[in-house]
């Protein structure tokens, strides 16, 4: 109930900061989208350059001594 | 009397040999480093790096060698068994224990870091290649610029700080842990899974660094066993009267430029503060072992830590607390000490990384390791639906750290740079030209046949006659180009640079 009479008090202002708040979120969504785009693209690069026996290669690196 | 900060990074990266029944670590080691030796040996490759290898003779520290006067000659002990170069970039390129090493030259701010920690890749990048052109096929060496195979064996990226030798170490120990427990919000290179003891792997599926679960003293002289925050070796490669090194290895070796700038830059400042004593008392954190651990497994980063004086903090809000005195610092006594006017970047970064950090950390994927791994980890996970246990996730880990062009991660995520890449080629033959490194390298470039041994402090030419002569140098910041870079371009030989130093 909280819920839905803050939406409304919202909805109905006029003032600068929820007339800005309105404005920005398709602003964000975008940013998001393009964001994830970009991370799907990213991931079919890395999908083939990845290791294809992952289990081996990780299984297989050992570092003694250093320091 | 505070001091001016020069810097300096060690890597000890990760090394495979692949294609073989049985590798040893060492001999890959030496073979890497051979081979990009040989390589820049060859005619019509330019003033490469010449056969020169390291000299490990103690200077004793009741004798004052500061300048270039040249001493009598000695005999210089030089260890001919493991690779130990030095390279015209004023660096030192070697075999340390099983792992190549590169440390970089002496720089005199955090951007001259940058460009020399982004050298140093450059090279370890060529010597595959020219290794792997001399290995039989199915052969190869692969170099990995990380901390820990996954399997609780770690090796460094060991930061070093000239400082004020009658700064109290107390105090010292106080503030640096301070800043180590809480600047790995930006300076942690990300790691799946967790290494403590009796833990299973799972137990941390993701945390901010590689290093923090190494960790088990607060003070102490070891780097290998029973590590500590604040490590104790006293050598300061320099006149020890004046001078201290601290020797830091709790950091993770980071590809991020912005993260490498951050870690390097901001601790500078610190310690700058501390030889000032300016950094509030009762910033100290409590049981900083297990802080560091809290800190690294955070990925809220809200975590409370505890403070002497009883208050509690995050670790940003430390951070803030310490970016606060830095500007204070600033003001009151100007950058000379911290590396000129990069200082005021490094500040102007500090803030922008603590405010990215509060609002959104995700927005620092390419300035921040641990953000830009972890972008790549849970995509990978999301899209295959794989468990956090499954290896693939420990696999996309390691090879964000690969350095091989065609299979880095890191160099597919388009992370900012801060350097011209042309210019961190340039800096794998040429040294820095603000501190002693200039001398070492430019000497190195001219007379490479002349020069029997170098070291940090001081380097042997060959005289002739069996004779040697040692010049010191125990001024980190002398023999720069503006000290000798007249003297170095118009000195036909050995003999006139030798007589014309210690007229």
């Amino acid at each position: 109930m909280a819920e839905q009479e803050r939406r409304q008090r919202e909805a109905e202002s006029t003032d600068e900061a929820a007339v800005e708040e309105v404005g920005a979120a398709p602003g964000a969504t975008e940013r998001g989208e393009r964001l994830k785009g970009e991370l799907d693209d990213l991931l079919d690069e890395i999908d083939e350059v990845l290791e294809t026996n992952a289990e081996e290669f990780v299984k297989s690196y050992i570092q003694k001594g250093g320091e | 009397m505070p001091v001016p900060k020069t810097l300096g990074i060690e890597t000890e990266y990760g090394i495979v040999h692949r294609g073989v029944s049985d590798p040893n670590p060492i001999s890959a080691s030496s073979l890497l480093i051979n081979a990009y030796l040989s390589r820049q040996a060859e005619p019509g490759r330019g003033p490469g790096s010449p056969r020169v290898g390291w000299d490990f003779v103690d200077e004793s520290p009741a004798v004052d060698l500061r300048g270039f006067t040249p001493l009598d000659a000695m005999a210089p002990e030089i260890e001919t068994h493991l690779v130990n170069a030095v390279l015209t970039n004023g660096a030192r390129y070697y075999v340390d224990h099983a792992h190549p090493e590169l440390s970089t030259p002496e720089c005199a701010d955090a951007l001259s870091i940058v460009l020399q920690d982004r050298a140093a890749d450059h090279i370890l990048i060529e010597s595959m290649e020219a290794a792997n052109a001399v290995l039989p096929d199915g052969q190869e060496l692969v170099v990995y610029k990380n901390n820990s195979d996954g399997k609780g064996n770690s090796y460094g990226c060991h930061e070093n700080y000239l400082m004020d030798r009658s700064t109290p170490f107390s105090r010292i120990v106080q503030h640096a842990t301070t800043h180590f427990v809480t600047r790995q919000v930006f300076t942690g290179a990300g790691k799946v899974g967790c290494e403590l003891p009796f833990r299973e792997r799972d137990y941390m599926p993701f945390q901010l660094t590689q290093r923090a679960d190494f960790f088990e003293e607060e003070v102490g002289l070891e780097t290998t066993l029973k590590r500590p925050i604040i490590n104790t070796r006293d050598e300061p490669h320099a006149d020890p009267l004046r001078y201290r090194r601290l020797h830091v290895i709790v950091g993770d070796a980071n590809l991020c430029e912005v993260a490498t700038f951050l870690k390097v830059g901001t601790t500078a400042l610190v310690l700058a503060m501390v030889e000032e004593d300016m950094i509030d008392p009762s910033l100290a954190v409590v049981d900083p072992v297990r802080a560091m651990q809290a800190v690294s497994w955070d990925l809220s980063l809200a975590r409370p830590l505890e403070l002497a004086d009883g208050r509690t903090a995050t670790a940003i809000e430390v951070q803030w607390e310490l970016l606060k005195a830095a500007r204070r610092y600033l003001d009151d006594r100007g950058p000379d000490m911290v590396g000129g006017s990069v200082a005021h970047e490094v500040v102007r970064r500090w803030e922008a990384v603590l405010t990215g950090l509060e609002s959104d950390p995700g927005s620092l994927a390419g300035q921040v390791d641990w953000v830009t791994k972890r972008r790549v980890v849970e995509g990978v996970r999301d899209r295959h639906g794989l468990a956090t246990s499954d290896l693939r996730l420990a696999a996309v880990d390691l090879q964000y750290h690969d350095l091989r062009p065609d299979r880095s991660l890191f160099a597919r995520l388009g992370a900012e740079v801060l350097v011209d890449p042309a210019d961190a080629r340039l800096a794998t033959r040429t040294p820095p030209s603000d501190t002693r490194a200039y001398f070492r390298g430019r000497c190195l470039a001219r007379w490479p046949d002349r020069i029997v041994a170098a070291n940090w402090d001081s380097m042997v030419f060959d005289v002739g006659d069996n004779a040697l002569r040692r010049v010191p140098m125990m001024e980190p910041s002398r023999g720069t180009e503006e000290h000798v870079g007249t003297l170095l371009d118009t000195c036909e030989t050995v003999e006139e640079l030798l007589d014309r130093l210690s007229a």
